[in-house]
């Protein structure tokens, strides 16, 4: 393969280089970016978590456009049967009505806002707290490292959904709420990776070079450590994602979520576990679709990352 | 042997205390419990007198010490809604929980290993493909999705054109009546059993390929012995170490409640009674299961090191 990572002489011109089928120096980051462009699956996959993303943010925008909001009411005979059951797609409304008579489109417009936000906030907290705990527990080792692994042991003998439920239950439910319980369950995973991957490089030549050329235990981290450690953050982080948007689906169905009339993907599926499975089947199958979807787009993309930012992972794609 | 179980033990017990500790910190320290008892017509007097009632007028360590004392001696507090004690509430749903967990494990331990093996036997084949995008759907579908498609296919469309194989509800008690135990649980156990073989068919494909490039199985395929036996006897046997971890501590989370299929199959387990109990703002339930579910992964966390002590003479020794 033309992608061995063999140096080009830097007088010689990289594009005439190429011309001849010579070997072209690549940058790591550059072989990821090409892994990733040959891999259908993952580029769609990012491409639908993008659409996702821009409904999101351009919500009212969406939801002007198709002439709809989130927790209105319709009032008419579009809205509801005269027996008050739900309507299905229509004209009116594209993908039905729920059990109040408010547009399925635009409830699951708004809903992504909240899937996204707790998806990525509580990620981005548990990559903070887990980075720099499994820093600290993996560098200093020895006494530091028990505490803190013991302490991740014992956050991880909570049961989730159970002291989540006691949580909502002192607290009340809310946003901030969600994201906090979710956060204390999850740094402990990304806890553990990095405290695995930095005891084993600790010991490595280029840490001991940066320790006798006089660089500090700070500096050492920032500068030598975490940049390694990118890649399995880059990926775990994106496989973290979706299991957080199901935990908040999950509090939201279970009423311990964001408290309506706000709309989450998950309330929306309680109200359709709440009998209406079976009249109204759009209630269903189209907050379900959204939910599954999103999720399985980022595993996707996760695996596909997985793949191209693993050096080894080119084996696997040259056998094809 | 003795001193590493005397030492997991004494870690469990450590857990337990702190987990004890937080919910009493929760409960008692950063909630009202009076309040929540007295319920929403209270009086200042009433209150007053509920706190010398339960004691929770003294300081917060006394009353932490008490509540210890009462957990010792397996005592996990009345009901503050109809004042049945927390022990017979938990008592009354372990069997639909256990049910559900064990029950649903042997479903997806029968769905996810075959999956995994088959997948790692012939890498990158078409079937391991399949093999893989069925782990990541089930990944991503959350378990109420695929309760509600059960329900809505099977007890719902079925019923209605006639077959009402499936009920939608409901526990039978398995020594009430066998069949109806089973029939009430299908549904349920396949809704847990889905979401959780896509994990196991991974793991079991992970360690499957790691173990199938030893070098013990190169040397029995030297010794000529059949694909078939180097798989199932010399292969398999290894790479279900960390099935088996997994599984202990899967069993362990489930059996302190698995609320959303038991809300969504109305099953009268833990999980159910939590979650009632969260809405009644019934305190001292909440806080019993909590430290019962908590109990059951400590437990599941050290009979699976122990388990992993007696297969790996390594994990002994250190």
């Amino acid at each position: 393969m033309s992608e061995t990572l063999v140096p080009a002489q830097p007088d010689t011109p990289v594009t005439a280089a190429a011309k001849e089928g010579a070997v072209v120096a690549r940058t790591p980051t550059q072989l990821a970016w090409r892994r990733i462009k040959r891999d259908k699956v993952s580029l769609a996959a990012a491409v639908f978590i993008l659409f996702v993303i821009l409904v999101a943010i351009f919500a009212p925008v969406v939801c002007h456009i198709i002439g709809q909001s989130p927790t209105s009411q319709d009032r008419g005979d579009h809205g509801l049967t005269l027996d008050g059951v739900p309507v299905g797609p229509s004209r009116y409304h594209w993908l039905g009505t729920d059990e109040v008579g408010r547009d399925v489109l635009a409830r699951l417009i708004y809903g992504s806002r909240i899937s996204l936000i707790v998806g990525v906030l509580a990620t981005a907290f548990e990559l903070v707290i887990g980075i720099v705990v499994g820093l600290l527990a993996g560098y200093y080792s020895g006494k530091t490292d028990t505490l803190l692994s013991r302490f991740m042991d014992v956050v991880l003998s909570f049961p989730f959904i159970l002291t989540a439920l006691s949580i909502v239950a002192v607290t009340g439910p809310s946003l901030w709420v969600s994201i906090v319980v979710i956060t204390f369950f999850g740094w402990s995973n990304i806890g553990r990776i990095v405290r695995g991957q930095v005891l084993s490089m600790r010991e490595r030549e280029f840490v001991e070079a940066a320790r006798s050329l006089g660089a500090g235990d700070l500096r050492i981290m920032r500068k030598d450590l975490l940049p390694n450690l990118v890649g399995p953050l880059i990926v775990y982080s994106t496989l973290l994602i979706p299991v957080n948007i199901v935990s908040e689906a999950t509090l939201s169905f279970l009423g311990l979520g964001v408290v309506p009339p706000t709309a989450t993907w998950g309330n929306m599926l309680a109200g359709s576990a709440d009998g209406l499975y079976r009249v109204a089947w759009w209630y269903l199958t189209f907050p379900a679709m959204a939910l599954v979807l999103t999720t399985l787009a980022f595993n996707l993309l996760g695996d596909g990352l997985r793949d191209a930012l693993d050096p080894r992972a080119d084996r696997v794609l040259a056998t094809k | 042997m003795l001193r590493f179980l005397v030492r997991r033990v004494a870690f469990g017990a450590l857990v337990m205390l702190i987990v004890s500790l937080v919910v009493f910190i929760l409960f008692y320290v950063a909630s009202d419990p009076a309040s929540s008892f007295c319920g929403r017509t209270c009086t200042p007097e009433r209150k007053t007198q509920i706190k010398i009632v339960l004691g929770l007028n003294r300081s917060y360590p006394r009353q932490y010490l008490s509540f210890l004392n009462h957990l010792l001696h397996g005592d996990l507090g009345t009901s503050f809604v109809n004042r049945i004690s927390v022990n017979s509430v938990i008592k009354s749903g372990l069997p639909a929980t256990a049910s559900l967990a064990l029950g649903a494990a042997v479903l997806w331990l029968l769905m996810g290993i075959p999956i995994g093996i088959t997948a790692a036997t012939k890498p990158r084949s078409v079937r391991d493909r399949l093999a893989t995008l069925f782990a990541l759907v089930g990944v991503s579908l959350p378990s109420f999705v695929v309760g509600l498609m059960l329900l809505n296919l099977l007890f719902f469309q079925l019923t209605t054109h006639g077959h009402p194989w499936f009920p939608p509800s409901g526990y039978v008690g398995i020594t009430d009546n066998p069949l109806q135990w089973a029939r009430h649980l299908l549904l349920p156990w396949f809704t847990l059993a889905f979401i959780t073989a896509a994990a196991y068919a991974r793991l079991t494909r992970g360690s499957m390929l790691e173990v199938l490039g030893e070098d013990y199985i190169r040397t029995a395929r030297a010794k000529g012995l059949r694909e078939r036996t180097v798989i199932y006897k010399h292969g398999l046997r290894s790479a279900l170490t960390p099935v088996i971890t997994l599984l202990g501590i899967d069993i362990g989370t489930l059996l302190g409640g698995t609320v959303v299929t038991e809300q969504l199959f109305g099953l009268q387990g833990i999980g159910q009674s939590a979650l009632n109990a969260v809405h009644n703002n019934d305190l001292p339930v909440v806080l019993g299961t909590v430290l019962v579910a908590a109990f059951f992964i400590v437990l599941a966390n050290i009979v699976v090191d122990l388990l992993y002590a007696v297969l790996d003479a390594r994990v002994r020794l250190s």
